[in-house]
């Protein structure tokens, strides 16, 4: 089987006491504790104000992942949004905008509101990304439920292995209202966006190289992390992320399908 | 990119069961939408419903994905021995080496609607029944296709909208281009749902009659569901000249609007642009296109522009939507299917009820069946968000 590989330009990221890559990193590395609090979502700057206003949860997490990972590649080939395909992978999409629909389609009157509806996509942010961004290039929106973080990184590094130079990747979910986050408990909002190049555009970035396994996934040691990793499906990329943080080179086995992991191979 | 084969398809929807039954309905030229007489549902609209989805039981131990979604699903892969041909892949492959690429966009939401009615009057808590990741979630059908071939390969729901099930043929290439896996199930599922029915008709998108695209007085869609499938695969050196080939596809964002197209259709333009140039074809090796064609004011009219601007006027087009319905996630994958049949039978499907062609529409568009000798065709998909996608299929010889 041939190797998908990536470097990695740049990171965004946004979850529970971790307030950007740079907290995050510092968390992961071990130089600074992880304090337990909510994911605090900043509005979307880069929408209009009326888009922005309506703007869900998930919307403002793609988002500002996104925004976080363009401008930490300033001044490199790759930070022109505009000519970025992007991968968009999510476990859920939008759970409040679902339960607003969900109980208006069980009231007597029915009468969906037409922003609820097309926000309701699995691709709304995608297509909110694109028009903030004017980007023209092709973009996917996937969902693999608990994989979907696996399911995202394989198919970014395809399409390098295709010919891309650079992709976008975001993995993030967001955390349902009752009564459906009885039925689904993500506890909180979580997403993580990589800028991935081609391999042989950058050799001093960290590079990654991507198969399929059957080894056990990795956990993380710190009890708080390791009950993000557990219960948010796009918090499943923290083993690679601490690994990253603490720039180790090795293999790191991530959860992916009930019947495939995913082996990551670092070189730093 | 280099051809891959779809060594197997199938589709069900509102034209019937399996391949034949489609392709007798397109070459009658049959419609198969009816007022929509939906669950609970009360709009003066029409559908395309597929008959008997109530009456498929799926496989005791895959219970839990019990919903239309995934009973349309079974019912679609049981048709033309898709299953069969399934279960000799991975038995030639290994279940490490076959990935699942479905489209969908509403998955099993209809479970969800219905047990919203269903609320704990105290609490507000669902049914306890509910069984979220069998049903609602957009992966479901992947995870119960999966299952049902015992299969290990990578696996996902590509959720684009209406372009959702034309970009799993894309994602899938990629995988196999890159020798992750040997083959894949593609395809798309999508069934009736209150979500896109109210919804569609809240932006004023559904049609009291029949969908007329291309027509002048053209007012909208009609929602249709589908569960159409391809094995999609290497294609030997010598291939089969009959054997129907996945020659390119072409993505872009149209970076305009959420729900409205680029008005000169930039976005849909550039997606066949990209196709053309994946499958290393010019405009005039094209013989016939499958258009998006909603039959929406808006849609059609920027479609029109873009294919006129690539093409010119000459090249025949048609929409199916006229007799299929919009089947919305699983359009793509049922388009590409019409598309197989129109290359191995040589026929270009008319577009149905066009009553008044739009001088502003200015292709070449077919309103009756004609036949000849296809080579390469072109399926358009368009969805929410601006996500879009073309693809190019053609025979082997």
């Amino acid at each position: 089987m041939s190797t998908l590989s990536a470097c990695i330009q740049s990171y965004g990221l946004l979850g529970p006491g971790l307030a950007d890559w740079s907290a995050a990193r510092a968390v992961l590395s071990g130089e600074l504790p992880h304090a337990a609090a909510r994911t605090v979502l900043p509005p979307p700057a880069v929408l209009p104000p009326a888009e922005r206003r309506r703007a869900g949860r998930v919307i403002k997490l793609a988002l500002a992942i996104g925004a976080e990972a363009i401008a930490a590649a300033a001044g490199t080939a790759a930070a022109d949004a505009r000519l970025l395909p992007t991968v968009f992978s999510s476990s859920g999409g939008d759970g409040d905008n679902c339960h607003e629909i969900c109980a208006t389609l069980a009231s007597r009157e029915r009468l969906i509101s037409p922003t609820r509806f097309h926000n309701s996509v699995h691709n709304a942010a995608a297509g909110y990304w694109s028009i903030a961004y004017g980007c023209t290039e092709g973009s996917t929106s996937l969902c693999a439920g608990d994989a979907s973080f696996g399911a995202g990184l394989l198919e970014a590094l395809s399409q390098l292995a295709c010919g891309a130079r650079a992709v976008l990747l975001l993995a993030y979910d967001a955390d349902y209202p009752q009564p459906l986050y009885a039925k689904r408990p993500i506890p909180d909002a979580f997403g993580v966006a990589l800028l991935l190049v081609a391999p042989d555009t950058a050799a001093q970035l960290p590079r990654l190289e991507l198969a399929l396994s059957n080894a056990p996934a990795a956990s993380m040691v710190h009890p708080g992390l390791e009950s993000l990793r557990a219960s948010i499906p796009a918090a499943r990329s923290l083993p690679l992320l601490e690994r990253l943080a603490r720039r180790r080179a090795g293999t790191v086995v991530l959860d992916y399908l009930d019947t495939a992991r995913l082996a990551v191979e670092v070189h730093s | 990119m280099t051809p891959l084969q779809l060594t197997h398809f199938t589709a069900t929807s509102c034209l019937g069961r399996g391949v034949s039954a489609t392709r007798a309905a397109l070459e009658q030229a049959r419609c198969g939408l009816t007022p929509c007489r939906f669950e609970t549902v009360e709009l003066a609209t029409y559908i395309g419903e597929v008959a008997g989805v109530d009456a498929v039981r799926l496989p005791a131990p895959l219970e839990r994905f019990d919903c239309r979604n995934n009973r349309l699903a079974h019912l679609g892969l049981m048709q033309d021995d898709f299953d069969s041909a399934v279960r000799a892949a991975v038995e030639r492959f290994g279940p490490r080496r076959v990935g699942v690429y479905l489209g969908t966009s509403t998955s099993g939401i209809l479970t969800t609607e219905i047990a919203y009615r269903h609320r704990d009057p105290v609490s507000g808590a669902l049914p306890e029944g509910f069984d979220y990741a069998g049903t609602h979630n957009s992966f479901s059908v992947v995870d119960y296709v999966g299952r049902l071939f015992d299969l290990a390969g990578p696996a996902v729901a590509v959720c684009t909208a209406c372009s959702s099930s034309a970009k799993v043929f894309a994602a899938a290439q990629r995988m196999i281009a890159t020798n992750q896996i040997d083959a894949a199930i593609v395809g798309g599922v999508d069934s009736l749902c209150l979500t896109t029915l109210y919804g569609f008709h809240s932006l004023q998108l559904t049609s009291a009659e029949p969908c007329r695209p291309f027509d002048a007085a053209r007012d909208g869609l009609s929602i249709g569901e589908a569960a159409a499938f391809a094995l999609l695969e290497r294609a030997p050196a010598e291939a089969d000249p009959e054997a129907i080939l996945l020659l390119g596809a072409g993505e872009s964002s149209d970076a305009y609007h959420m729900s409205s197209p680029h008005p000169e259709g930039a976005g849909a333009r550039s997606a066949m642009r990209n196709a053309l140039a994946d499958a290393g074809l010019a405009t005039g090796d094209v013989d016939y296109i499958n258009l998006h064609g909603t039959g929406t004011p808006s849609n059609d009219s920027a479609e029109s522009r873009a294919v006129v601007a690539l093409f010119g006027s000459t090249t025949p087009c048609s929409s199916t939507k006229g007799a299929t319905g919009h089947a919305l996630g699983a359009a793509g994958a049922l388009e590409a299917i019409i598309c197989a049949i129109a290359l191995e039978r040589g026929l270009m499907p008319g577009g149905l009820h066009l009553r008044q062609r739009d001088p502003q529409l200015q292709l070449n568009y077919l309103t009756h069946n004609q036949r000849g000798a296809l080579r390469h065709v072109l399926s358009n998909s368009f969805g929410f968000g601006g996500a879009n996608c073309a693809l190019l299929f053609g025979r082997a010889a």
